[in-house]
């Protein structure tokens, strides 16, 4: 299928008349899913997930039915489910959108995985600042427990499942798995030493499923349309790399930055960013060109102009220097603009958004934004450069010196940004320039 | 005299029975004490402890990890206005919003001005990047914004 021929799926009913309410979803064929879904065994939910390939949307790509097999077996007492509504890369909204138009298609996802994963209490975790997706979750809520889709005995089936919203803060440490958890127990939101992983002891101690919420409105439609449907869009796997899991199905990609139509747009997975730029985006804003593209969030670090015909699959991005797809939110630089202050400004978000809890993360993230500030000031020296690449190749888990993913989120800009930009930033350096950005200095 | 309003009290009730454990009601409480006073009060976390059988220094930690709680020396404006400043917003215009908001009101970023109207916050990634720059009044978002835009939605 071309992309072209293309239908949205996940974005189906966005722009219909009261998209949002149940009625509406339901005459759309809403619930048959969930129907379908009860009527089978719940592993073999789980074995058409896993058939699927569907991996999961919020940053990581791990396979979705493969994280639900990891619930041990003979387990009694709570399961739970956490979605992860803590959507807060920046760049990053398909949430919000998926939210607002169809909660139902999202929450129809919610009951079905936890169906699967035999979860009778599901944890709605949503960042504080999407306030309308929170009364719209809520009324959607109402509306199932009316209708016996939420509650004791849904639809007849003897399986029993309560949804409960959990406002977030404004921390974007909680979209961490593990940050999430201990913030939903009410606890400041430090991340976990893993193992052990969240499937053998999440939430309150027990075995719980983190999903994300484009994941989660996913599942209805590989109920309704199988696998091989699924299967039939992206990117199938390197036959060459036994780790490939391939690029399956449908992704929102977030577009932002400086092109002509910001927004959000549903295609099979593996779109080029100069595509999705060109044919979607509006094409640069202003008659310029791009000089940089962020592939998926910020924290994936920086794509440059000449490798704009990067597929945007889960693949794709690493093999330019990147650190993955992550979100598919791709941000738009252009070339009037400064690589100092786009990447101070990612700098400065690490800093502020930095837990505290691991000495390299808090350290390094607040001390390459001071460097990137002196530079920024006019007082920038050439070992400033390497000093930073110091920094970026210290902190994370990936040189295996921090707790969570944050610090390589933090790396990552620094790193593909001095590599592919080093000349700018040492002509900068040399001529002593003061930023002409308006960054309020140390604002936090 | 309690801190806690009648309603804040049956809210915290309520959200008891969702949770395995009371701590789990934190947020929750902090939410609806702030949403009610414009700041979390010492004997407003003390009340909350009490009722989630906690020390008041387990409910302070909490509190004090996320940016967004304020206490009494420090109380939110009656409205409070969060400005987008990461790089989608920074890229069309976000930080010069905001610096011009901080030069209309004559106050910085987390401050309130002086008839207790508005309190000014620079936010990180609000959500809303089709619409830079972006932001957020209380908890609802506004898309593509000007500064007189937001003085007029504020101030107006």
């Amino acid at each position: 299928m071309s992309n072209e021929e293309f239908k949205p799926i996940l974005l189906g009913r966005v722009g219909k008349p009261n998209s949002h309410t149940l009625s509406t979803y339901k005459a759309d064929g809403g619930y048959e899913a969930l129907a379908k879904a009860l009527s089978m065994k719940n592993t073999e939910v789980i074995d058409l997930v896993k058939a699927s390939g569907l991996r999961g949307r919020g940053g990581a790509g791990f396979p979705t039915g493969l994280k639900w097999t990891f619930l041990p077996k003979d387990v009694t007492g709570p399961i739970y489910l956490c979605v992860n509504g803590d959507e807060s890369e920046p760049g990053t909204f398909n949430n919000r959108v998926l939210i607002e138009e169809d909660p139902h298609q999202v929450l129809e996802g919610i009951v079905i995985s936890s169906f699967a994963t035999r979860t009778t209490t599901a944890y709605f975790y949503l960042r504080y600042e999407y306030g309308r997706c929170y009364r719209v979750l809520k009324d959607a809520i109402d509306e199932m427990y009316d209708n016996n889709l939420l509650g004791k005995n849904i639809l007849g089936s003897g399986y029993d499942l309560d949804v409960h919203l959990h406002r977030g803060a404004c921390a974007y440490i909680c979209g961490e798995e593990t940050g999430l958890i201990e913030s939903l127990e009410g606890k400041r939101a430090w991340p976990r030493i893993k193992p052990p992983f969240p499937a053998i002891e999440g939430a309150f101690r027990r075995p719980t499923v983190v999903n994300n919420v484009e994941t989660l409105a996913c599942i209805p439609h590989i109920l309704n349309k199988g696998a091989d449907w699924f299967m039939s869009m992206g990117i199938p796997k390197d036959p060459n790399n036994a780790r490939d899991a391939g690029s399956y199905g449908p992704k929102l990609y977030c577009i932002s930055g400086h092109v002509n139509k910001p927004g959000l747009v549903e295609l099979p997975m593996g779109i080029s960013a100069r595509d999705l730029i060109d044919k979607h985006g509006g094409g640069v804003w202003k008659g310029r060109k791009a000089k940089a593209v962020v592939p998926g969030g910020i924290s994936m670090g920086f794509m440059s102009e000449k490798e704009l015909d990067t597929p945007l699959d889960f693949a794709g991005p690493g093999r330019v220097g990147c650190l993955g797809l992550g979100t598919a939110a791709v941000i738009v630089i252009d070339d009037h603009t400064s690589m100092i202050d786009v990447l101070y400004n990612a700098c400065r978000f690490f800093a502020h958004e930095s837990c505290g809890q691991c000495t390299p993360c808090r350290e390094g993230t607040a001390w390459s934004t001071k460097i990137l500030e002196r530079i920024r000031q006019g007082h920038g020296k050439l070992s400033d450069i390497d000093v930073l690449l110091e920094i970026s190749s210290s902190i994370g888990t990936i040189p295996g010196t921090t707790i969570c993913g944050l610090a390589d989120g933090a790396a990552w800009p620094m790193k593909t940004a001095i590599n592919k930009f080093r000349p700018e930033f040492e002509e900068y350096i040399k001529s002593g320039r003061k930023s002409e950005s308006k960054s309020l200095v140390g604002a936090h | 005299m309690s801190e806690l309003s009648d309603n804040a009290k049956k809210v915290i009730e309520d959200h008891l029975g969702r949770y395995p454990s009371k701590q789990a009601v934190t947020l929750p409480a902090l939410h609806i004490v702030q949403e009610e006073k414009g700041c979390v009060s010492r004997k407003a976390i003390k009340e909350i402890a009490d009722m989630l059988e906690l020390s008041p220094a387990q409910i302070n930690d909490t509190l004090s990890f996320y940016g967004f709680f304020r206490t009494e020396e420090d109380p939110l404006g009656k409205k409070r206005v969060w400005i987008c400043r990461s790089l989608p917003c920074m890229l069309r215009g976000g930080e010069e919003l905001l610096a011009e908001l901080c030069e209309r009101w004559g106050i910085q970023p987390g401050q309130t001005t002086p008839d207790g109207q508005v309190t000014l916050e620079l936010a990180e990634c609000l959500g809303a990047c089709d619409g830079a720059p972006c932001m957020l009044v209380d908890d609802e978002l506004s898309l593509c914004v000007t500064a007189d835009d937001v003085e007029r939605m504020v101030r107006g």
